[in-house]
């Protein structure tokens, strides 16, 4: 049986009470997640920091309904969450444009809409121009656009064609370069802006979790638990500079803690 | 005085414009392929070839071999020019490469299914894959005395030496396009919405196109093969005058030169299937992933 429901409320996009998630079985047991409780609001951006290890994918995959909580409950708005990972992870034979529709396509929307859909979408990441490319004559940010393009069109069925109410974003710019990644983040939260998504980011960078959410939740690592919150929204300048601090040194006493 | 915070909202170049000119200095460059390469492509293997002939012609004037062992170049040419101004070439021909295309394509039918049930079903792998690989290795000419023993001297017979040369190899070949499919892909299917079926369909099946490919170009050679290998052992009037046959009969004429005719001829056939079905299909899915190392 799914421990995933359906929220009817609309105060909230994403809510996880009491999640345990155990990999393996006896006692070669792993417990990833230990009684996680975390609510997004709709709308809201929220950072999960943790170091290696503190599950903050496995957090993403249970949201995602890639893999299935050991106990707890998830709760979801839409049916269908919006996913990106660390890899653009383009189907190789598809231009980009095909790329965005195959969503579409999954969901039997029909051609003329496809289309235009694939265009809106194409054209909110700045790449209305190279939709007939294929992944491989893209750069590695361009590929991650069009990854988010098409995260965001397999969110619309879900949502009964509205744009996208949740995105969940895996370590999405982490293998990118610095001047691109800082770039990709400015363009994230333009399109959140835009589309008034709530947004799941798993990040183990401090300094790109700050300046992109509004909330950051530190993470500790094996097991899994809610550490400490802030709040980071509108932060700017030597407070910006000063939360980076703060939550860098609680970072590392969480991981210094695992010393052996 | 004050520290200057940059900002890069309030920088007076926007993200609009560093965005593209990221995308143009990233993207990688999608240069035409040069002359240079179509040079390699078609006048390398020529002077090749044209060099192989030079040194037997040199051989032969040398004399080292008798005659009857080394035949000059031109009296191989003035051999297959005989059998294609009597038309019996097309025939040979004919015989030949109709049975292959219908063993190929009766192979690719088997193969198929076999190679999905292998890759997707770990019961079906554990059963019957060792086999499979084994008799990938096993020369199908070893099955030409059962074959006879069951089938007699019929189309039966090189049938089934064809279809145990090339099953096998189009099965592992789809097997290991199937395996070499990033996992990632899959769960990419998942979130995006794809169910069992929509799954194989948009992201198993072409995910797994080049392995596949590849099997079915290494199964045409397999067919071509133990074609070959049948005609020449299992050699009977009712089984038509192919190719093998030729070369069975130069062999009982002790003509060195139709037998070279005969092998030249079978060598052209494969060589100018895989140049002309398999190498541009197999380009054309190669070029399209970005995995052009292939011409």
């Amino acid at each position: 049986m799914t421990m995933t429901a359906t929220l009817e409320a609309t105060e909230t996009a994403v809510r996880l009470t009491g999640v345990r998630k155990t990999f393996g079985h006896g006692n070669r047991a792993v417990t990833a997640l230990d009684g996680i409780d975390l609510r997004v609001a709709p709308g809201e951006f929220v950072c999960l920091l943790g170091a290696s290890g503190c599950g903050k994918t496995t957090v993403l995959n249970l949201i995602a309904g890639l893999d299935e909580p050991s106990s707890g409950k998830i709760e979801l708005t839409t049916s269908r969450p919006a996913v990106m990972f660390q890899e653009a992870a383009l189907m190789p034979w598809l231009t980009a444009a095909r790329n965005v529709e195959l969503p579409l396509r999954l969901a039997g929307v029909r051609k003329a809409d496809r289309e235009t859909r694939t265009q809106e979408l194409l054209d909110l990441v700045r790449l209305g121009g190279v939709g007939d490319k294929r992944p491989h004559e893209l750069s590695g940010g361009m590929r991650q656009r069009v990854a988010l393009a098409r995260a965001l069109a397999s969110a619309l069925d879900g949502n009964r064609g509205e744009a996208a109410s949740l995105l969940l974003m895996d370590e999405p710019f982490s293998a990118l370069d610095a001047i691109t990644r800082d770039v990709l983040q400015g363009e994230l939260l333009r399109v959140w802006q835009t589309t008034r998504t709530a947004v799941v980011f798993v990040t183990h960078d401090v300094r790109e979790a700050v300046r992109l959410g509004q909330r950051v939740v530190l993470l500790s690592s094996k097991p899994g638990r809610v550490v400490q919150e802030w709040s980071v929204t509108g932060l700017t300048g030597a407070d910006e500079l000063d939360a980076v601090a703060e939550i860098n040194a609680r970072l590392r006493e969480v991981i210094s803690s695992h010393a052996a | 005085m004050p520290r200057e915070v940059l900002d890069p909202d309030k920088s007076t170049v926007d993200t609009a414009s560093v965005e593209a000119g990221l995308d143009a200095l990233d993207a990688p460059p999608t240069g035409s392929r040069s002359r240079r390469n179509l040079f390699r492509a078609v006048v390398s293997p020529i002077i090749a070839m044209v060099i192989t002939v030079v040194i037997w012609q040199v051989l032969w004037s040398a004399a080292i071999w008798p005659e009857y062992q080394l035949p000059a170049p031109l009296t191989v040419g003035e051999q297959i020019w005989k059998i294609t101004q009597t038309g019996q070439v097309w025939e040979f021909l004919w015989v030949s490469v109709h049975r292959a295309v219908i063993g190929f394509l009766v192979s690719v039918a088997v193969a198929t299914p076999l190679g999905l049930l292998l890759a997707k079903v770990p019961l079906v792998r554990a059963a019957i894959g060792p086999l499979i690989s084994g008799l990938q290795s096993l020369p199908s000419v070893a099955w030409v005395p059962a074959a006879v023993l069951w089938f007699g001297l019929t189309d039966g017979a090189i049938y089934t030496v064809v279809l145990l040369g090339a099953v096998p190899s189009i099965a592992n070949g789809l097997v290991s396009g199937i395996d070499q499919i990033p996992p990632i892909l899959p769960r990419v299917g998942k979130v995006l919405g794809a169910g069992r079926l929509d799954s194989a369909r948009y992201i198993l099946l072409p995910a797994a196109l080049p392995g596949y490919l590849s099997g079915l170009k290494q199964g045409w050679a397999f067919s071509w093969r133990s074609l070959m290998a049948a005609e020449l052992i299992a050699t009977s009037p009712q089984l038509g005058f192919g190719l093998g046959q030729y070369l069975h009969n130069a062999m009982s004429l002790s003509d060195m030169s139709m037998v070279m005719a005969g092998i030249l001829l079978i060598f052209l056939v494969g060589v100018g299937i895989e140049l002309l079905v398999f190498r541009p299909m197999e380009s054309a899915v190669l070029r399209a992933r970005g995995l052009s190392g292939a011409l």
